[in-house]
């Protein structure tokens, strides 16, 4: 054996998850979600998200295709960029609406701060803001085929009367992937089996959530009130697909939790005091701002160096 | 009762089946044998023979240079062929003592033994001291030195580390299977030099029969136990060992009899056995030669100083193109350039592996998952040290206890964005070291 073998400094093995499979299992845990809203709104809501999973997928291609750097699409991260996207479009929206929203998500939120693994920001929920703000009317309706009328959130904001048990299966007006908490909760425990989240966030967002419109919506424990609140409008897809963003929560254990409670307060305060009937998204985007600060203030105790026992 | 363990940590392949069914093997060496001088922490010991010497089998051919430091002794009879540079397994040239074997393997005479219960302690230090024995779990440090805390009173156990955690690895199991009583004889002989001190077992419990074994052993023994721990690497990390053994934390700048622990790992309590009770010093270790590459995996009974070609040979070679070979686990090994260097007294493992999983992964950008900081045992947060080691942000690197690391490479292993982690911070760790030590 005259040649030198290669050598390099230990360890020696690697775990088999990598990055593609991570977003590959996220986009597959989003599938539930995914059809049921194409089997709720229809083939145009197949469309949407087409157009805006290639929206994203392009933009991040020609990107780096221009800047000559080494074109990421092959680790599927854009793909769940415009997948979440879409799935927090109302069907109604056109479809330039998803290619505005997926080239901003990807160009502004993510390419423009370094590309993956850089922005402060979730993309999607970056994009779906600048919607929101841009294209008001668009994106609040809610009117189609399916459904006339208000959102469940929207009439239980109203004091009118909702149905929980289609709110728990989806068949209500709202964005594409965000009315079915049964859908989502199926591609949740699918990503809690496979190891790529965990409770910590969604736990303690919702619980944080619950407790606070139990203190300060007037209602004090509705039962029926809470249900609503947490089957409708984006809670459920936030707090289990958006919360848990690896890039834009706390990488520390204590700040994840620190994260999930003030994800519920905010969420209350949106929802509650707020003109809007939902307010996930904002509390999404206004906890990304605070993570570097609630990093900062959660790092662990070495070992050794007097911490509790972990 | 929760299992006896600490937080973090992985679960890797553990490739222990290759050959922990496989009885320790003598072997004797038959080319020539390579003694670094340096193949323990601390001074190189100093050469006492000369070129064209004949040399006997046991006889000392290099005296401890320093304080911290350990006598060499020669594995076989023969002439002292050359005393120069030699590869190590660390990719260092080592002055090193080559001796040609003569094949006659001549013994000296082992100066007599008292029997132990005559034996004072400073006797017994002594002759641990003198027969060259250091850490053989893979750091190497003299055995003596640990063997002797400043306040031996306050040691209140002596661990024996049995864990084993590295994959692959079955040279400590073999031991335990074939000769637990000298395992336990040897521990025995360390708590003579602690008074208040009880003796701890401390077995992985992916090893049930040697728990088994050892409690058997020791069941008439009111001082010494065996404890089952969980199963997960780096469990035999010398300060994730006494945590879960004992409840105690230790950081880097403490020193385990700093928390009245003395850890030493199964083939060092065993080695102090054979000092003690036998008058030998240490010439052989038991080596794992293993992985997919290699025919015929063995546990091998190997004389220090044996080029690892012969190894290999033993093991009847490669069955398949070797990608990789690690001197030591796949966790904490050395990758070695090629099989010309010697069996040195910290080598536990030669790993032949058919697919270098690093060299095929290209590192991308970290996608903050946290897995790092979850696998961490040293309860640091490798992703911003990694960052703080790249840019040399030394300031960062050490208010966020950088120098904590262990090392353990557990946050390489779990990256899905496959970077250099452990790698990074090692070499600031380095770094820092050297800064410290120059200072002094």
């Amino acid at each position: 054996m005259s040649d030198l073998m290669k050598v390099s400094s230990n360890p020696h093995i690697r775990a088999k998850s990598s990055t593609g499979s991570i977003m590959a299992a996220v986009v597959i845990a989003l599938l539930p979600a995914a059809g049921f809203g194409i089997y709720n709104f229809g083939l145009d809501a197949l469309i949407l998200i087409l157009v805006t999973v290639l929206s994203t997928v392009l933009t991040e291609y020609i990107f780096e295709k221009i800047l000559g750097k080494k074109v990421t699409i092959g680790d599927y991260s854009a793909v769940v960029t415009g997948l979440l996207l879409a799935l927090n479009l109302p069907v109604s929206a056109p479809w330039w609406i998803g290619v505005i929203g997926g080239v901003f998500a990807i160009l502004v939120v993510k390419m423009l701060f370094g590309g993956l693994g850089q922005n402060f920001m979730n993309p999607a929920l970056g994009a779906r803001c600048f919607l929101l703000i841009a294209f008001t009317s668009i994106m609040t309706t809610f009117d189609c085929d399916a459904y006339t009328g208000a959102t469940p959130l929207l009439a239980l904001k109203n004091g009118d009367a909702v149905n929980i048990f289609d709110m728990v299966i989806g068949k209500t007006a709202g964005t594409i992937g965000e009315t079915s908490m049964v859908a989502i909760v199926i591609g949740a425990c699918f990503l809690i089996l496979v190891g790529v989240i965990d409770l910590r966030i969604p736990g303690s967002y919702i619980v944080s959530f619950v407790i606070f419109i139990s203190l300060f919506s007037g209602r004090g424990f509705d039962y029926a009130y809470i249900s609503a609140h947490l089957a409708g409008g984006g809670l459920m897809l936030g707090a289990f697909f958006m919360a848990t963003d690896y890039v834009t929560r706390p990488i520390t254990v204590k700040g994840q939790y620190v994260y999930g409670i003030l994800l519920g307060i905010l969420t209350g305060i949106f929802r509650i005091f707020g003109p809007s009937p939902e307010g996930v998204s904002y509390a999404i985007i206004l906890g990304n701002l605070l993570v570097p600060l609630i990093e900062k203030a959660t790092l662990p105790t070495a070992f050794g160096k007097g911490g509790a026992r972990a | 009762m929760a299992k006896l363990t600490f937080s973090g940590g992985i679960h890797p392949y553990d490739g222990k089946d290759i050959s922990k069914d496989k009885p320790m093997k003598e072997i004797l060496p038959k080319g020539d044998l390579v003694y670094p001088l340096s193949q323990h922490i601390g001074a190189p010991a100093k050469a006492i023979v000369a070129k064209g010497d004949h040399v006997l089998t046991g006889q000392k051919i290099a005296e401890a240079g320093a304080f911290v430091s350990a006598p060499i002794y020669a594995t076989v009879s023969g002439t002292v062929k050359a005393i120069e540079p030699r590869r190590v397994v660390t990719g260092d040239n080592v002055m090193s003592i080559i001796i040609e074997n003569d094949g006659l393997y001549e013994e000296v005479e082992y100066p007599a033994v008292k029997p132990l219960d005559e034996m004072s302690k400073e006797e017994i230090v002594e002759r641990i001291k003198e027969a060259g024995i250091v850490g053989m779990g893979g750091a190497g440090f003299p055995t003596f030195i640990k063997l002797s805390p400043k306040e031996p009173e306050k040691i209140e156990y002596v661990i024996a580390n049995c864990a084993e955690c590295e994959p692959y690895l079955t040279s400590d199991y073999r031991r335990m299977i074939e000769e637990p009583e000298k395992l336990v004889e040897g521990l025995k002989i360390s708590l003579r030099l602690f008074d208040n001190a009880r003796g701890i077992l401390a077995v992985e419990d992916n090893k049930p029969d040697c728990i088994e074994i050892l409690k058997n052993l020791t069941k008439d023994e009111p001082r010494i136990s065996v404890k089952a721990l969980k199963t997960k690497y780096p469990q035999g990390a010398e300060r994730q060992l006494i945590y879960a053994a004992t409840g105690r934390q230790i950081n880097s700048s403490m020193l385990p009899a700093d928390a009245g622990c003395i850890v030493n790992n199964v083939d060092t309590v065993v080695a102090i056995y054979h000092a003690v009770t036998k008058g030998k010093p240490l010439m052989n270790r038991i080596v794992t030669v293993t992985g997919d590459a290699i025919a015929d995996p063995r546990n091998f009974i190997v004389r220090i100083g044996t080029n690892y070609h012969e190894l290999i040979e033993e093991a009847g070679g490669f069955k398949k193109e070797p990608a990789k070979i690690v001197s030591g686990g796949p966790m904490m090994g050395f990758a070695i350039f090629n099989l010309d260097v010697p069996t040195t007294k910290t080598a536990s493992a030669l790993l032949c592996l058919t697919e270098d999983a690093v060299s095929v992964m290209e590192p991308s950008a970290c996608i903050n998952c946290g897995r790092c900081v979850e696998a961490c045992p040293s309860r640091i947060v490798p992703r911003l040290l990694a960052d703080y080691a790249e840019n040399y942000n030394e300031e960062a690197f050490l208010s966020h206890d950088g120098m904590e690391c262990c090392e353990c490479g557990c946050c390489s292993y779990v990256c899905p964005a496959k970077r250099q982690l452990t790698q990074a911070i090692k070499s600031m760790r380095k770094m820092q070291l050297a800064k410290k030590n120059a200072k002094k």
